[in-house]
């Protein structure tokens, strides 16, 4: 029979307290970005993002109310509906959606417009849950890792339909939960090291990498290999590896520079290393770090550096947020909002961790992975580090639909793991 | 087992935050530029667009112009209250048009200017700039519009426009931005990059309050901007002119030629448009009416139009029989055996120079029969195969099924018909002369547009070669700075002594043969008549002519739809349009007159052009 348990008692206040914190700061900075000296306005008006957000956090807190008091088992169970339905709710999206700055990915209500990619994220991870849960599944064999890849691949493919390409890589972070759950670690480190190699290749002449892979090799034969590992098959096996990143690293090369045209090559040139063209492609990211850099140790203080930036950012209250944080909180508030963001993911694993019900673990990792993902892309374009993807900054950026979909994927969390003595 | 993986994600998502922090304290404490720029913040950009390249036909009179105009853009996020009563006034504006424009800025962005007024005349502006101080958040940028001083030869200059969205995603250079004017056909679009010049871009570096603070980074990144270059044509205005008013109440073309230099003297295209209905703010409606008129005078008929040629194309049968040494001048087909009637009786079939007199089908009929016989097969379909071969290579030199290589985008290869072509019809080897003699008499599969007439009227003139058509003689900023075209010399490799002989026909034809309507008095004009088989209705009339007989100076080639006989309709153009180059006026202006008003049955019918009048005649610009 189940036991009633005190909701009070079993839900986790320190991450809801971080929420909580990460919205004010959200809330704080987008009521400076927006706000105007000339012609300031109430921070509860309407007409501009601030005020919009606290209608949305409102809309959240009641999502909330609603999550918590909903049966835990309804996500377990439905997960493959909420999944199924909300794939088609995508497909529809991309002939229903209103054409918004570029995308078909806004459904719109009247004055407001939802984003339905955002949420499939959180349907997304409940299904790769429920998968990942299921008897008999384990993710170290190759055909059940190809099954849950589908999972994961399907939704983006639809996303990039609606010509969302940011939004469509977040569901690469998924394949953290996979590792967790048993996927060779090869896997994740071939792709790493892949998109290491990728961005190296980008910078450096090829002769300085494949130099570096050789030193690479031989170090590694050298410092890391015990004397009896030195055998001729291991030998085979490290150059063997030699071979293929260098071979990758020149196809590449090659594809980046003899197949494309020649202004794709800039854009992705550019992409990985702004300073080719600052006042060009890369005008955001210049003036972004300028915003930020100028904010020193402790920032120029709160709605003082608003009269003239982000003339140039239109997303400057949505993507760019954190310039905002970096500008007039200067580093000791970039680093506390960077301390909030992982003191959350740090709480997230240890819970999930605790789970006794596999779902819940997988959905914990999953929630964890997305928030990774997002924080790693979205502060990184800011600061010059990753190319300018547009995808928002979790709680902070505003936005109805982000918003309201990170607060479900966070509470249906926090919902399993109240009631996490339970074995489903 | 696997929980020993959860460090493992922790410590790389640590390494990032790491990373992070380091860079963070890297840009903003540790990075001097971001310090000692101290209280500045943001770079401004402002973007110098330079006027585009005029148009000049060859004495240097201005074909196409530009006037100044300015637009006003608002950034709503800067605009503070005040009296739109007087904002209103001060524009001429109504007040619900004010806050509709406005609404719609603050939608779009609100820290983003946005059009709000489009194209001031410089007047306007100077009128409003002064009061512009009372309201913050409104900015000018300086554009123009095109205009045309003499209204003609639209279809050629072509117009300008907003950059389609595949140009926009595909272009080399990423040069323009959403919402840059572009060439889109036409002189505008071929020598796009040479008008539209460079834009200039200026980076300011601006403090929290608004005050300059400098060139960023010292103006390395600066680029100033560069004005667009003029197309100095080789378009005689008043013969282009001439051109427009005969063909007043027709359908065709006209492209007239120097055939020593290959420069086009004049190209117009019927029903045409006033150009400036497709400049400015109009623009779209004119266009969409433009578009439904059935007669399509949005075309380029000179270069992208597909006619037989008709019994012009006798003129290089002749060439090439001369040449293979088929025929010779006095060669008779009198009573030779052949598909087509006299219509002047046996003596048009006696010799060479009354075939080309009286265009005879018989006599060319014969001497096409001769030129695909001229080899050693025995089967005739062997014969006929091997013969056409040998033939096309050499009318292709003529510029036929080719691109001669104008100076405009879409000029059409047009269509030569050879052997692929009969072995797809009538299967391989299936097929001998009596499937193809209508190409004697230049009906049958052809396809050519009036520029490769006018070329080929100018190979004639030149007695056996041709140099690549273009309307562009040099481009540059001015008269002193400027820059050649490339242009060919293509050869026919037929011996100018047979050429002779044809013009010789050439002569006889207009003298006192089938183009006695192409005379002008005291100049010798050489010419041929061609009237184009057309299935949807009457024959379309065509005229070829160079003058003077000895070195020529003008070559004419005049199509005029539906008109029937090529003397009746097409000669007369051409000899007034030889008349207005050569004596530099026309004096028989009652023969002018009524050229002009003779119409022939079109499609639409000329009351549609009336409608198109443009609502605000655009100033006339200082010269």
């Amino acid at each position: 029979m189940a036991k009633e348990i005190n909701i009070k008692q079993g839900i986790d206040w320190t991450t809801i307290w971080i929420y909580v914190a990460l919205l004010l700061v959200g809330l704080m900075n987008i009521y400076a970005a927006v706000y105007n000296v000339d012609n300031a306005k109430s921070i509860f008006s309407l007409e501009h993002n601030a005020g919009r957000q606290i209608l949305f956090i409102s809309v959240s807190f009641l999502l909330v109310l609603i999550i918590l008091f909903v049966d835990f088992k309804v996500y377990d169970t439905f997960a493959y509906i909420f999944y199924g339905i909300w794939i088609v709710v995508l497909i529809a999206t991309i002939f229903l959606g209103s054409d918004i700055k570029g995308s078909k990915s806004w459904i719109k209500f009247g004055a407001f417009s939802l984003q339905p990619a955002e949420f499939a994220k959180t349907f997304t991870v409940m299904a790769l849950a429920k998968y990942l849960s299921t008897m008999g599944v384990n993710v170290s064999k190759m055909k059940f890792a190809f099954q849950a890849a589908l999972f994961i691949f399907v939704p983006p493919i639809i996303i990039i339909l609606q010509k969302e390409t940011g939004s469509a890589l977040t569901f690469a972070a998924l394949i953290i939960v996979l590792y967790r759950e048993g996927l060779p670690g090869v896997y994740p480190a071939l792709i790493i090291s892949s998109i290491v190699l990728l961005v190296l290749a980008l910078f450096f002449p090829n002769w300085v990498i494949v130099l570096g892979l050789a030193l690479l090799g031989v170090v590694f034969w050298y410092l890391f290999l015990k004397r009896y590992e030195r055998n001729k098959q291991n030998l085979q096996r490290v150059i063997g590896l030699f071979i293929l990143f260098s071979g990758f690293v020149l196809t590449v090369d090659f594809i980046i520079n003899n197949v494309l045209a020649q202004h794709q090559q800039k854009r992705i040139k550019v992409l990985v290393n702004p300073d080719i063209d600052p006042l060009g492609a890369a005008w955001n990211v210049t003036q972004s770090k300028l915003a930020i850099g100028s904010g020193g140790a402790f920032g120029k203080g709160y709605l003082k550096g608003t009269q003239t930036k982000f003339d140039f950012v239109p997303e400057q209250s949505t993507d760019f947020i954190f310039c905002t944080v970096g500008e007039e909180w200067g580093f000791f508030g970039s680093f506390v909002l960077l301390a909030l963001y992982f003191i959350l993911l740090t709480r997230l694993l240890s819970l999930a961790e605790k789970q006794k019900s596999k779902f819940a673990r997988v959905y914990g990792y999953g929630v964890a992975s997305i928030l990774f993902f997002h924080v790693l892309v979205n502060i990184g374009m800011t600061v010059g580090l990753m190319p300018v993807i547009g995808i928002p900054l979790p709680f902070v950026s505003s936005g109805g639909s982000s918003l309201m979909s990170f607060t479900i994927l966070l509470f249906v969390f926090l919902k399993l793991d109240a009631h996490r003595s339970y074995k489903v | 087992m696997l929980e020993r993986r959860k460090p493992v994600i922790l410590i790389f998502f640590y390494f990032i935050g790491i990373i992070y922090i380091l860079r963070l304290f890297y840009l903003q404490i540790l990075d001097p530029k971001y310090q000692s720029l101290g209280a500045l913040n943001s770079i401004r950009r402002e973007i110098n667009i330079p006027l585009r390249g005029q148009v000049y036909d060859r004495e240097g009179k201005l074909i196409v112009a530009n006037e100044e105009v300015y637009n006003v853009y608002v950034t709503p996020k800067k605009v503070v209250n005040f009296d739109t009563t007087s904002f209103c006034k001060l524009f001429n504006i109504t007040k619900s048009f004010f806050d509709s424009s406005l609404t719609a800025a603050t939608e779009y962005s609100k820290n983003r200017p946005s059009l709000f007024l489009r194209q001031l005349t410089k007047e306007e502006y100077a009128s409003v700039v002064d009061a512009m101080i009372q309201y913050p958040g409104f900015t000018f940028e300086q554009s123009f519009f095109r205009t045309y001083p003499s209204k003609t030869m639209a279809n050629a200059l072509g117009y300008i426009g907003e950059i389609p969205q595949k140009n926009f995603e595909e272009q080399e250079e990423d040069y323009y931005r959403k919402g840059d004017y572009i060439g889109l056909s036409g002189l505008e679009k071929y020598y796009e990059n040479e008008l539209r010049g460079i834009r200039g871009v200026k980076f300011t570096l601006m403090n929290v309050k608004g005050e300059e603070k400098g060139q960023y980074n010292d103006g390395k990144y600066d680029t100033l901007a560069v004005i667009g270059q003029n197309l100095y044509t080789t378009i005689d205005l008043e013969l282009q002119q001439l051109a427009d008013t005969l063909f007043r109440n027709k359908v065709g073309s006209v492209v007239a030629i120097d055939p020593a230099t290959g420069e086009i003297l004049a190209m117009g295209s019927y029903p045409t448009y006033d150009p400036s209905l497709l400049s400015g703010k109009q623009f779209s409606k004119n266009y969409a009416a433009l578009s439904r008129n059935p007669d399509r005078p949005l075309n380029n008929r000179a270069i992208s139009a597909f006619y037989r040629p008709g019994s012009t194309f006798k003129l290089v049968q002749a060439a090439i029989g001369l040449e293979m040494g088929v025929i010779t001048p006095r060669t008779s087909f009198v009573g030779a055996p052949t598909m087509f009637k006299y219509h002047s009786g046996t003596y048009e079939a006696a010799n060479l120079y009354n075939a080309i007199q009286l265009s005879s089908n018989p006599y060319f009929y014969n001497v096409f029969r001769k030129i695909i016989g001229n080899n050693s097969e025995k089967s005739p379909f062997a014969q006929a195969r091997v013969g056409l071969e040998t033939w096309g290579e050499i009318v292709s030199k003529f510029g036929f099924g080719k691109k001669l290589g104008i100076d405009l985008p879409s000029e059409t290869k047009g269509v030569l018909p050879d052997v692929k072509r009969y072995d797809k019809v009538y299967g391989k080897n299936q097929w001998k002369f009596s499937n193809i003699y209508s190409l004697s008499i230049g009906e049958g599969e052809y396809g050519v547009n009036v520029l490769k007439l006018g070329n080929l009227c100018a190979t004639l003139a030149n007695r056996g070669y041709w140099l690549t058509p273009h309307i562009v003689r040099s481009t540059g900023v001015s008269k002193d700075n400027i820059k050649g075209v490339k242009v060919e010399t293509h050869r026919t490799d037929i011996s100018p002594r047979h050429f002779e002989e044809v013009v010789k026909g050439m002569g006889l034809v207009v003298s006192n043969g089938t183009g006695r309507t192409a005379q002008v008095e005291g100049i010798e004009v050489c010419g041929k008549t061609g009237t184009s088989q057309n299935k949807r209705g009457k024959d379309h009339a065509i005229f070829i002519a160079f003058a003077p007989k000895y070195k020529p100076k003008i070559a004419v080639a005049v199509v005029v739809e539906n008109g029937g006989f090529g003397g009746v309709a097409s000669a007369p153009i051409c000899g007034l349009m030889i008349e207005q180059y050569l004596k530099g006026k026309v004096s028989r202006l009652a023969y002018k007159e009524q050229v002009s008003n003779t119409r022939w049955t079109t499609v639409a019918g000329s009351s549609f052009s009336k409608s198109l009048k443009p609502k605000n005649t655009p100033p006339k610009p200082k010269n």
